[in-house]
């Protein structure tokens, strides 16, 4: 009686069809896609995307070169050249991080203890060569004029939790 | 004038030969655009079947998307690879690509809209389909590669087994038909949408729809194309538009068996109830409408079941479909037979 059941099953292909069925079904559900370029996942205040460089509410920036990001910087992605400026105050004359070495652990925005470098909410930045991704502090400090908003916003709401 | 120019195009070869071309063009250019949109249409079936979108930036719902990616294929280089026979190379492609248009010269679309309207309809598309093999064959050779090569063996064999039990699925439909026209198949058929084969031949239908998956090397019998084992199959080493005609010679060919279904089984032209108003809808609607069915059921087939492995794959063929549908030609010519209704020539 069992075999004669299996071989009606395997002879009307009731197997095939119940599959076809769920695909069917599935069909006309919702899409879960985010519907990427035109909307967007939620990102973390902790999200580590693009490097910038913050400056203070006057102006003047944030970095006094104590080379911390570039000592602790795993993928030693970053260089720094450091000279005392005019005004006697220390400041770097070069920053540099390499974006196709960078491995965005986040220990540069950890260590620095002014919170100058810091790794924003951005995460599309492709570009077309590769020397475009040689970030220079030109770069880097027009980044954080771009995002201070959001960095701001992100560091405060996570200030609580460091 | 008038008469002048019927003169012309029914008595003069150069008129006749502008008519031929001109009816060629009306199948190859629509089929041409429904190989592009069957893509899209495969996509996005998968990708509703997965819970995803599927193509929808290139124009309003992603509609521009294969002429995007045709365009893509015809502006890239074509490589051919130093140790390949250069001639059989870029042949091959061009083989699939023109059996598979070839066999359309048959097919009828509505009452008397047929190119060729010869009395051995089914065996030329028969003969047709089966050539389709050499550009395979040719294809895997030609690349002097062993991936394309083991490839293109497993299609031949494949092709060939399936082939097979679809002859029989055509000499089943010819005892109830009595004739080898294509026009005349349709024409038995008439009637309410129950009384087409697919419902008195229903297990030669089901052999028939899963045969055609097998001879298009679609899911759930795309082997020639299982990525992990021979890289892309007979096609490994083309590129550009050599594998462009590939690619529309086997869509092309699936939209070819899904008309072959669609005469065969579904009633062609014929309108699924036989009064107004479905009869004032032209037959080429309904046509394309069956067969565009038939190829949801592909792409669905598609995002619904897993690969065969190869020795499963030959035993389907050659231990399940051959006897079964044996038997059953045998069994249909024997009701055929006693019951008194085979067909008056």
């Amino acid at each position: 009686m069992a075999s004669l059941d299996r071989t009606a099953r395997a002879f009307l292909l009731s197997e095939l069809v119940a599959g076809f069925a769920l695909t069917l079904k599935y069909m006309f559900k919702p899409k879960v896609t985010v519907n990427y370029p035109y909307e967007k996942g939620p990102l973390s205040p902790r999200f580590r995307g693009e490097h910038a460089l913050r400056r203070y509410p006057n102006g003047e920036e944030r970095c006094i070169a104590c080379k911390l990001c570039e000592a602790i910087c795993p993928a030693q992605a970053i260089t720094i050249e450091a000279e005392p400026r005019d005004d006697g105050s220390r400041r770097t004359t070069r920053y540099d991080i390499d974006m196709t070495k960078c491995i965005y652990c986040g220990f540069c925005q950890e260590a620095c203890p002014v919170d100058a470098i810091v790794e924003g909410p951005n995460f599309e930045f492709s570009t077309e060569s590769r020397e475009e991704l040689m970030y220079n502090k030109d770069k880097l400090l027009a980044n954080g004029d771009r995002w201070e908003s959001l960095i701001s916003a992100n560091l405060q709401s996570d200030a609580a939790y460091r | 004038m008038y008469a002048d120019l019927i003169q012309f195009f029914t008595t003069n070869w150069l008129g006749q030969a502008i008519v031929i071309l001109a009816q060629c063009l009306a199948v190859t250019v629509p089929l041409l655009v429904a190989v592009a949109y069957m893509t899209y249409v495969d996509r996005k079936v998968w990708a509703s079947i997965q819970l995803r979108r599927g193509p929808n930036v290139v124009g309003p719902f992603g509609l521009l998307q294969p002429f995007a990616d045709g365009l893509k294929l015809v502006l890239k280089e074509t490589i051919v690879p130093s140790s390949a026979n250069g001639i059989l190379f870029i042949v091959a492609p061009m083989i699939t690509f023109m059996t598979a248009l070839v066999a359309w010269a048959v097919v009828p679309f509505d009452d008397g809209w047929v190119i060729a309207d010869i009395n051995v309809g089914i065996l030329y598309l028969f003969a047709i389909s089966s050539l389709g093999v050499y550009g395979i064959i040719i294809a895997g050779w030609a690349s002097n590669s062993k991936y394309a090569f083991l490839g293109a063996l497993r299609s031949a064999a494949q092709m060939v087994s399936y082939e097979v039990s679809i002859g029989f699925v055509l000499v089943t439909v010819m005892l109830c038909v009595g004739s080898l026209n294509l026009s005349d198949v349709v024409l038995a058929q008439s009637g309410w949408f129950w009384s087409w084969f697919w419902l008195p031949l229903l297990p030669m239908f089901v052999i028939f729809f899963v045969s055609a998956l097998a001879e298009t090397n679609r899911t759930p019998f795309d082997l020639p194309m299982s990525e992990a084992e021979l890289v892309a199959g007979f096609h490994t080493e083309y590129s550009a538009m050599t594998f462009g005609l590939f690619f529309l010679g086997e869509y092309a060919n699936m939209i070819l068996l899904s008309a072959m279904g669609a005469v065969l089984f579904l009633g062609g032209w014929m309108s699924p109830v036989p009064y107004a108003p479905f009869t004032l809808v032209p037959g080429v609607v309904w046509f394309a409408l069956k067969i565009a069915f038939l190829l949801f059921v592909f792409s669905w087939t598609k995002g619904t079941l897993p690969r065969y492995r190869y020795d499963q794959l030959m035993r389907l063929g050659w231990k399940v479909f051959l006897p079964v549908s044996l038997g059953w030609l045998v069994l249909t010519a024997a009701v055929l037979q006693f019951g008194g209704w085979v067909p008056k020539p």
